[in-house]
């Protein structure tokens, strides 16, 4: 699958637009941990969504539209990847449904999908990445976001990991692979519902009692800082990237500038 | 029963606040989540199972009629009647004419969720025919004139302080004195009740868990040995069934048997599995003198080959329920009709129409973990989404919602514009919520700033930051 100039792999960049509106030091994160596992970076800089707002909206002309626009800016690539179990998963498990009915191109979004993972599992099983070079003295609790967890089958890796980062202690939260409640528009639909469940995750982030809150999704990160924020915990929330990257100086997710 | 699931969102905010049923609520998690687990995990071959259990269910779904027409078959040449009802008042009609040609007065139940989908109960009672439900959960709710809240355990909303009260406003033939502390005395002085029932009854309905083409069997499992009792004593038995519930054989219905309890509750098996083949033949030592089956179809057929026909898998065991975050926060009752949880939402709108139940499909994260305990292996939220797309097909969306989501999707096909107004509009955030790092309050966004900070953003974009180190040719 390489290209033979380089021996490096080709590796794009789907940033997601979370990573890419709210938080940019994850996508740097993401690039330096790719380069250190020996990649050559690309990032397509015509890329907007995965289009899963209106995938699981059922808007299937929306999402037919932004899925085209993705496949053809990133299937020139060896491997495709992002920072989101949840983004990865619908570029890789639900793209090829998009197109059902439409062989061509659902043969195009199947051949697309089989470049495509989640940032830490592609380091890990892929690139076979078994430590990194990090110091983060904390005692650190991680959960395990849906998509990435039952789509993916991302659990172990980012908890291997983490491991290798010095002065990292994993404490283990109850319910790790529970939702916390975000599930994209279901937040601002169902807003007391989707509080009612990021309370309960907060609830078990705050027994662990850690120092950091971990997760491999901006939007489910961005919940429950939001969340723990409001209690007024001083429970610091961040990207699974940034700790894996060493790249801790942005202000943690909710906190402003000391 | 009627449909209170276009009120989901009152009736959730309802049962947020009502402390009493979280208090309840909580039994879902401690009483099904770690027992289904370990029942799991003590079969090496349970996925095997589930893959099995899948095939023998597609296999039946591609040929519905054959199977139902040979199980007709048999149950007729032992002398059991099959009564076909298309609609839910076809299948009550059946019910109440059979009562009726029995001079039944009393008819005990065993547990039946399709007998709650045709609002049986009420009916018969209008008809001065009176059901007594003989489960205890089932019990317990009609008592209190509820509907069930779980499909295996009816009465998860209520804490035995609620029982107490409900036996001591309806048994007033026992003394006021008596010992209610102990959930087992609660038990017994049930038990005590229904045996009377039990003796008096004309006739005896209970579902199905399965029917047998192969044999013309139906098949209970309960864990209180009601249904026994049910269906024995009276002189006429009625079994309640949708037309779904059919395997071929005795073997297929033994491997799915073999994920149904454990997925539900994690025992091994049921207390009680118990199979009717017929009335009671000459030398039987008991067993009724009729036997009957109402096979129920309310739409299901035409769920065959449409992208629900998956939905027909379903056994009833009540693990997606149980593993679902918005069941457990809202309970069974907000889904506002009978089946409640994932295969609630999945299932609700083709049976009472999806502009009635439109928001249950909606009601969920995607999180999968309904898909990922189903022993059918059920893709519960890709159907989710299927009515999600017939509601956006239909204009039945919220219409700011839609506008808001058209905007959206407007934007993101069109780069050059995203990249300029989202540049624009994360400097001016990340500016605004630099030194807090974040907003309790923002126009726009109020359903999230109710509950919790919105995290501001760092300023600019990944995208726009990249170009300018990198320079824009990669
Ligand atoms: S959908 Fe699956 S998990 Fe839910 S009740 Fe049916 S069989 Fe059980």
């Amino acid at each position: 699958m390489q290209t033979t100039e380089t021996a490096r792999p080709r590796t794009a960049l789907f940033v997601t637009c979370l990573v890419d509106l709210f938080r940019p030091s994850v996508g740097f994160a993401a690039v330096k941990l790719l380069e250190a596992a020996g990649c050559e970076v690309h990032v397509p800089v015509s890329q907007t969504c995965c289009g899963q707002p209106a995938w699981n909206s059922g808007d299937r002309a929306d999402t037919r539209a932004i899925a085209e626009q993705v496949i053809i800016a990133f299937e020139k690539f060896d491997y495709v990847v992002a920072p989101s179990g949840s983004c990865a998963g619908m570029l890789k498990k639900h793209y090829p449904e998009v197109f059902a009915g439409d062989p061509a191109w659902q043969a195009r979004a199947t051949a697309f999908a089989g470049k495509v993972s989640e940032l830490v599992s592609f380091l890990a099983d892929e690139m076979g990445m078994a430590a990194v070079e990090a110091t983060c003295p904390a005692k650190a609790t991680y959960h395990d976001s849906c998509s990435g967890l039952r789509e993916l089958g991302v659990r172990d890796q980012p908890r291997r990991l983490l491991a290798s980062v010095k002065g990292l202690k994993l404490a283990e939260m109850k319910e790790a692979d529970v939702c916390c409640g975000f599930g994209g528009t279901f937040a601002v639909k169902y807003p007391e519902i989707s509080n009612a469940i990021v309370g309960e995750k907060a609830a078990n982030v705050e027994a662990a009692r850690p120092d950091l809150l971990l997760a491999g999704d901006l939007g489910c990160l961005m919940n429950m800082a939001g969340k723990l924020k409001r209690q007024g915990s001083a429970i610091e929330v961040r990207h699974v990237a940034e700790v894996l990257a060493g790249m801790t100086d942005a202000p943690p997710i909710g906190e402003g500038r000391r | 029963m009627e449909v209170r699931s276009p009120q989901f969102r009152q009736s959730a905010a309802a049962a947020l606040d009502d402390a009493r049923l979280q208090g309840a609520l909580r039994q879902v998690r401690s009483r099904f989540i770690d027992k289904r687990a370990k029942g799991v995990a003590s079969l090496p071959e349970f996925e095997a199972l589930r893959e099995n259990a899948r095939a023998i269910k597609n296999h039946v779904l591609e040929r519905l009629d054959l199977y139902l027409e040979a199980y007709e078959e048999r149950v007729t040449a032992q002398g059991g009647h099959v009564h076909w009802a298309r609609d839910a008042s076809e299948a009550r009609g059946i019910v109440l004419d059979l009562c009726r040609k029995a001079n039944a007065r009393v008819v005990t139940k065993g547990k039946s969720m399709i007998s709650e989908e045709i609002g049986l109960n009420a009916f018969l009672e209008r008809h001065g025919v009176a059901p007594v439900e003989t489960d205890l959960g089932e019990y317990i709710i009609q008592l209190r004139g509820e509907h069930p809240s779980h499909i295996i355990a009816p009465a998860v909303h209520l804490n035995i302080g609620q029982v107490r009260d409900s036996f001591r406003a309806a048994h007033t033939h026992l003394p006021p004195d008596r010992a209610m502390e102990a959930p087992e005395s609660l038990l017994a002085e049930a038990r005590g009740v229904l045996r009377e029932k039990f003796l008096s009854a004309d006739v005896g309905i209970t579902g199905a868990n399965f029917l047998i083409a192969e044999t013309g069997t139906s098949v209970i499992v309960t864990n209180e040995g009601n249904g026994d009792l049910t269906q024995l004593l009276p002189r006429i038995h009625i079994v309640l069934a949708s037309i779904e519930k059919i395997v071929p054989t005795l073997d297929d219905m033994s491997q799915i048997m073999r994920l149904l309890a454990r997925s539900a509750t994690g025992q091994e098996m049921s207390v009680y599995t118990t199979l009717s083949t017929g009335p009671r033949r000459r030398g039987d030592l008991d067993g009724p003198e009729q036997y009957h089956v109402v096979l129920l179809d309310n739409g299901r057929s035409n769920m065959v080959g449409t992208e629900f026909q998956d939905m027909l898998r379903c056994i009833r065991c009540g693990a997606c329920m149980n593993h679902c975050p918005v069941y457990q926060a809202v309970g069974g009752h907000a889904y506002g009709w009978v089946y409640p949880g994932p295969m609630g939402a999945v299932l609700t709108p083709t049976l009472v129409g999806v502009d009635k139940a439109g928001h249950l499909p909606n009601a969920s994260t995607f999180c999968g973990r309904c898909e990922s305990v189903c022993p059918m292996k059920i893709p519960l939220p890709k159907m989710m989404r299927h009515w999600r797309e017939r509601e956006f097909e239909r204009h039945l969306v919220p219409a700011d919602f839609r506008r808001g989501l058209k905007l959206w999707a407007w934007f993101a096909r069109r780069p050059f514009l995203y990249r300029v107004f989202a540049g624009l509009g994360m400097t001016v955030l990340g500016l605004a919520g630099r030194r807090r790092g974040r907003f309790a309050r923002l126009p726009l966004a109020a359903g999230w700033t109710a509950h919790r900070d919105l995290p501001a953003p760092q300023g600019g974009t990944f995208i726009g930051q990249w170009k300018r180190r990198r320079g824009a040719g990669r």
